[in-house]
C-alpha cells in the first residue's frame, strides 16, 4: 500500500470533475421539482444532452456551440414531457420513465456516425495568478468553464428560489397549485418553464460527460448517473447548496474509491462502492422518520403538489 | 379464474403460432450486457450477429436484447425470447450465467449457448475464448514500453476470466523487465463509461503510463489520449479509432466463425451441449495490428510470440510459476490444466509477485 503515491490536490481536482454532470442534472431536477413536477426523465434528458452537445461540437469545432445545442436538446426533449403532463394530464411517473427510454433510443440513433470520434479539446479557464497558489489554485482555479458555471447556477438558483419574486412564484405553485392559480399566476406556465430549464440543465450534465469527462461518445454512456442526480435532489431535501454537497460527496467517494485501490489500499472495495449510495439511503431514512410534531422531515421538504397534475377548470 | 383460462389459451396459441412460424426460419436471439454501440464486447457480437444474418439470409432470423442487466432480470429477459419463438440464444456475459441455466430448464427444446460461464445442461452449451492469450502478447508489449514500470489495470469483475488476463498479462510484462509492477482497480461494472475513464485518470495521475482494460468501452483510451504519453490496448474489439496512440495493440474477439457453426447445427439437427474454449489458434482470438508507436524490435517479439501460442508451441502459463502467497502452482516446464484443483476455468489466485487482494 503506497497512499503518498495519491495526490490530495489531484484527487480533489478530479473530485470537482466527476461531480459536475450530476450537480447540473441535479440542480436541474431540483427546479423542475420546486415547481410541482417531477420528471423521472432526467436519464433520457442528460444522455439526449450528451449527444446533441458531442455532434454539434464535433461538426463547429466548439464546445460552446456545442454545449448551448447540449442545454437545447435536453430543453426540447423535456418539452415533450411538458406537453405531455401539463396540457394532456398524462401520469408525470409513467411520461417521466418514458422519456428516459425515448431519450437512450433517441441517442444511439442521432449518435450512429459520432462512435470512435474526437471531440475538440475544451481548454482549461485561464485564471492567471490564482491558478499559481499553491494546493487551492490547482484545485479550484484549475478547470474548465463549466465547472465554475455549475457553482455559479447552484449559488444562482439558491438565491433565486429565496430572495426574488420569480422563485417565490415557482415555490408557490410547487406548494400549491390551486392558491397559485387563484393568485393568477399561470401554473402551466411556469411549470414548462421549469421544465424547460430542468431539460437544458440535465443536457448540459450530459454534454460535459461527453466532451470533457470521458471525452468521447459511447452509446448509454451516462450509465445511471441521471438516477442519481434524481436521488441527490431527495438527498439535499430540495435545497440548491445541498445538492451540491450531495454531488461532491457523490463525486468524491467515486473518484477516492478508484485512487485507493489503485494505490493498492487493502480495503473491501464493495464497501466503498456502495457508500453513497448507503449514505442517500440512510439521509433518506431520517428524513422519513417522524418528528416530534408527527410530520415527517421529508413531507415537509418536499413541495406539496410534487406530482400532482393541474387542469384549471374554466 | 376465466380470464386466466383465455390468457392461457392466448399464450397457448400464440406459442403455436411461434412453433409453425420457426419451422421456415431458424430464429436466434442474443442477449447483451451493454448496448451494441460500446466499440468493444457488445459491438464484437453483434459484429458476428450480423455475419450470421449475412451467412443464412432468408433462412434464418436473429432478434437481440441490449444492456440486459445481469442477474434477477435477466432471467425474466431471457424468458421473454424463449417465448418469442427463439430455437437458439446466445447469452453473452458472464453474470447470465444462472439466470440461463434456470431459463433453459424450463425451455427444453430451446437450445441456449451461454458465453464464458462454467454450467453447462443437456440443452445449454459453453463457449469462451482464450483471451489470456493475447494478454500474454499484451503484458510483453507492456513490460518493454513502461518507462515508469507502472502498469494499471481496469478490471470489471473479480472472476476467473479477468483474474487470468491480469496474472497472463503481469508474467510477461514480469519477464521481460523484472521492475514492473501492476496497479489493478476493480470497476464493478462492463459498461460505464465515466467510470472507466475516471479509473483511468486515477492510476496514470498515479504514475501509471500504460493502461490495460478488461472493461467494454473506449473511455480508457480516451482518457489515456488526452493525458498524453500513455499507451493502451483496444478490449474485446480493435478499437483503431485510438491507433496508433494510445492504442498500439488489440486483442479482438471474433465470434462469427462459432456462431455460424451452432445456428448450422441447429438448422442440422446436429446441435449438442458442448464447452469450446478456443484462443489464437483457430482465430477466436485475434491480435490487433501493433501499431508504429511501438518499436521494431518489440513489435517482432511480441509477433514471436504470438506465434508460438498460435501453434502450440508454448503455453502463457508455464511453470515454474508460484501463486502471489509464495506456495507452489506449476512446476518447472509444467503447464497450466484447464480444469481442476487450480485449473484455468476457476482461476481466484494472483501470481507470486502482483500486489494486492482480490476482492470476493
Amino acid at each position: 500500500m503506497d497512499l503518498s503515491a495519491i495526490s490530495p490536490t489531484l484527487l480533489l481536482a478530479s473530485l470537482m470533475v466527476a461531480a459536475t454532470p450530476i450537480l447540473l442534472a441535479a440542480l436541474g431536477e431540483l427546479v423542475v421539482e420546486k415547481s410541482g413536477v417531477l420528471n423521472l426523465g432526467v436519464e433520457g434528458m442528460m444522455i439526449t444532452g450528451a449527444i446533441c452537445g458531442f455532434a454539434i461540437a464535433v461538426e463547429t469545432g466548439s464546445p460552446v456551440v456545442g454545449f448551448i445545442a447540449a442545454a437545447v436538446g435536453g430543453a426540447l426533449l423535456s418539452l415533450i414531457f411538458g406537453i405531455l403532463t401539463q396540457f394532456l394530464l398524462s401520469n408525470q411517473v409513467a411520461t417521466g420513465l418514458a422519456l428516459t427510454l425515448f431519450g437512450l433510443g433517441l441517442s444511439s440513433l442521432l449518435g450512429q456516425s459520432y462512435v470512435g470520434i474526437r471531440p475538440p479539446a475544451v481548454g482549461k479557464l485561464d485564471l492567471g495568478p490564482l491558478a499559481d497558489i499553491p494546493f487551492i489554485g490547482p484545485v479550484l482555479f484549475n478547470h474548465d468553464l463549466m465547472v465554475y458555471l455549475s457553482l455559479a447556477l447552484c449559488v444562482g438558483t439558491w438565491a433565486v428560489l429565496k430572495y426574488t419574486r420569480a422563485g417565490l412564484i415557482l415555490r408557490a405553485v410547487g406548494e400549491n397549485h390551486d392558491a397559485a392559480h387563484a393568485l393568477g399566476y399561470k401554473v402551466v406556465k411556469v411549470r414548462l418553464l421549469a421544465i424547460m430549464f430542468g431539460g437544458a440543465c440535465a443536457g448540459l450534465g450530459g454534454a460535459y460527460l461527453s466532451l470533457i469527462r470521458v471525452p468521447q461518445w459511447t452509446e448509454g454512456m451516462t450509465a445511471g448517473a441521471g438516477w442519481i442526480a434524481l436521488a441527490i435532489v431527495v438527498f439535499a431535501s430540495w435545497r440548491p447548496l445541498r445538492v451540491l454537497l450531495g454531488a461532491y460527496l457523490f463525486g468524491g467517494v467515486t473518484v477516492l474509491q478508484l485512487n485507493l485501490q489503485a494505490a493498492g489500499m487493502a480495503i473491501p472495495v464493495e464497501y466503498l462502492s456502495m457508500s453513497p449510495y448507503l449514505i442517500t439511503i440512510v439521509v433518506l431514512v431520517i428524513m422519513s422518520a417522524p418528528r416530534k410534531g408527527g410530520k415527517a422531515r421529508a413531507s415537509l421538504a418536499a413541495p406539496a403538489c410534487l406530482g400532482r397534475a393541474f387542469h384549471a377548470s374554466h | 379464474m376465466k380470464r386466466r383460462t383465455i390468457l392461457a389459451g392466448a399464450v397457448a396459441a400464440f406459442a403455436l403460432t411461434g412453433a409453425a412460424y420457426a419451422q421456415d426460419k431458424t430464429k436466434v436471439g442474443f442477449i447483451y450486457v451493454g448496448p451494441v454501440g460500446d466499440g468493444g464486447w457488445t459491438y464484437e457480437h453483434d459484429q458476428a450477429r450480423l455475419a450470421v444474418e449475412e451467412e443464412f439470409g432468408d433462412k434464418v432470423e436473429t432478434i437481440y436484447q441490449e444492456s440486459v442487466p445481469e442477474g434477477s432480470d435477466a432471467e425474466r429477459v431471457i424468458t421473454q425470447m424463449a417465448l418469442s419463438g427463439a430455437d437458439l440464444i446466445f447469452t453473452t456475459s458472464f453474470g447470465y450465467m444462472d439466470p440461463t441455466i434456470a431459463v433453459a430448464a424450463k425451455f427444453p427444446n430451446v437450445k441456449f449457448e451461454h458465453a464464458t460461464g462454467f454450467k453447462r445442461a443437456d440443452n445449454v452449451s459453453t463457449y469462451s475464448a482464450r483471451f489470456y492469450e493475447g494478454r500474454a502478447v499484451q503484458g510483453h508489449i507492456a513490460g518493454k514500453m513502461t518507462k515508469t514500470n507502472k502498469v494499471g489495470y481496469i478490471g470489471s469483475f473479480p472472476i476467473p476470466e479477468v483474474i487470468r488476463g491480469i496474472n497472463s498479462a503481469y508474467i510477461h510484462a514480469k519477464k521481460v523487465n523484472p521492475d514492473v509492477e501492476f496497479s489493478v482497480v476493480w470497476a464493478y461494472t462492463w459498461f460505464d463509461p465515466a467510470k472507466e475513464a475516471d479509473a483511468a485518470t486515477a492510476l496514470i495521475e498515479q504514475g501509471a503510463d500504460v493502461i490495460l482494460q478488461h472493461t467494454d468501452s473506449t473511455a480508457p483510451q480516451a482518457a489515456a489520449q488526452k493525458a498524453g504519453n500513455v499507451i493502451t490496448f483496444g478490449q474485446a474489439s480493435d478499437m483503431a479509432e485510438y491507433a496508433p496512440m494510445p492504442r498500439v495493440s488489440s486483442i479482438i474477439d471474433n465470434w462469427a466463425p462459432y456462431y455460424i457453426d451452432r445456428v448450422q447445427a441447429v438448422m442440422d439437427g446436429t446441435w449438442e451441449s458442448t464447452d469450446t474454449w478456443d484462443g489464437i489458434g483457430p482465430g477466436m482470438v485475434g491480435i490487433g495490428e501493433i501499431s508504429d508507436a511501438v518499436p521494431a524490435d518489440v513489435k517482432a517479439e511480441a509477433l514471436a510470440l504470438k506465434d508460438s501460442i498460435a501453434d502450440g508451441s508454448y503455453h502463457p502459463f508455464t511453470g515454474p510459476l508460484k501463486k502471489q502467497d509464495g506456495s507452489d502452482w506449476l512446476a518447472e516446464g509444467e503447464t497450466a490444466q484447464d480444469f481442476g484443483d487450480d485449473g484455468l476455468a476457476g482461476m481466484n489466485f494472483y501470481v507470486e509477485g502482483i500486489k494486492g487482494d482480490i476482492p470476493n
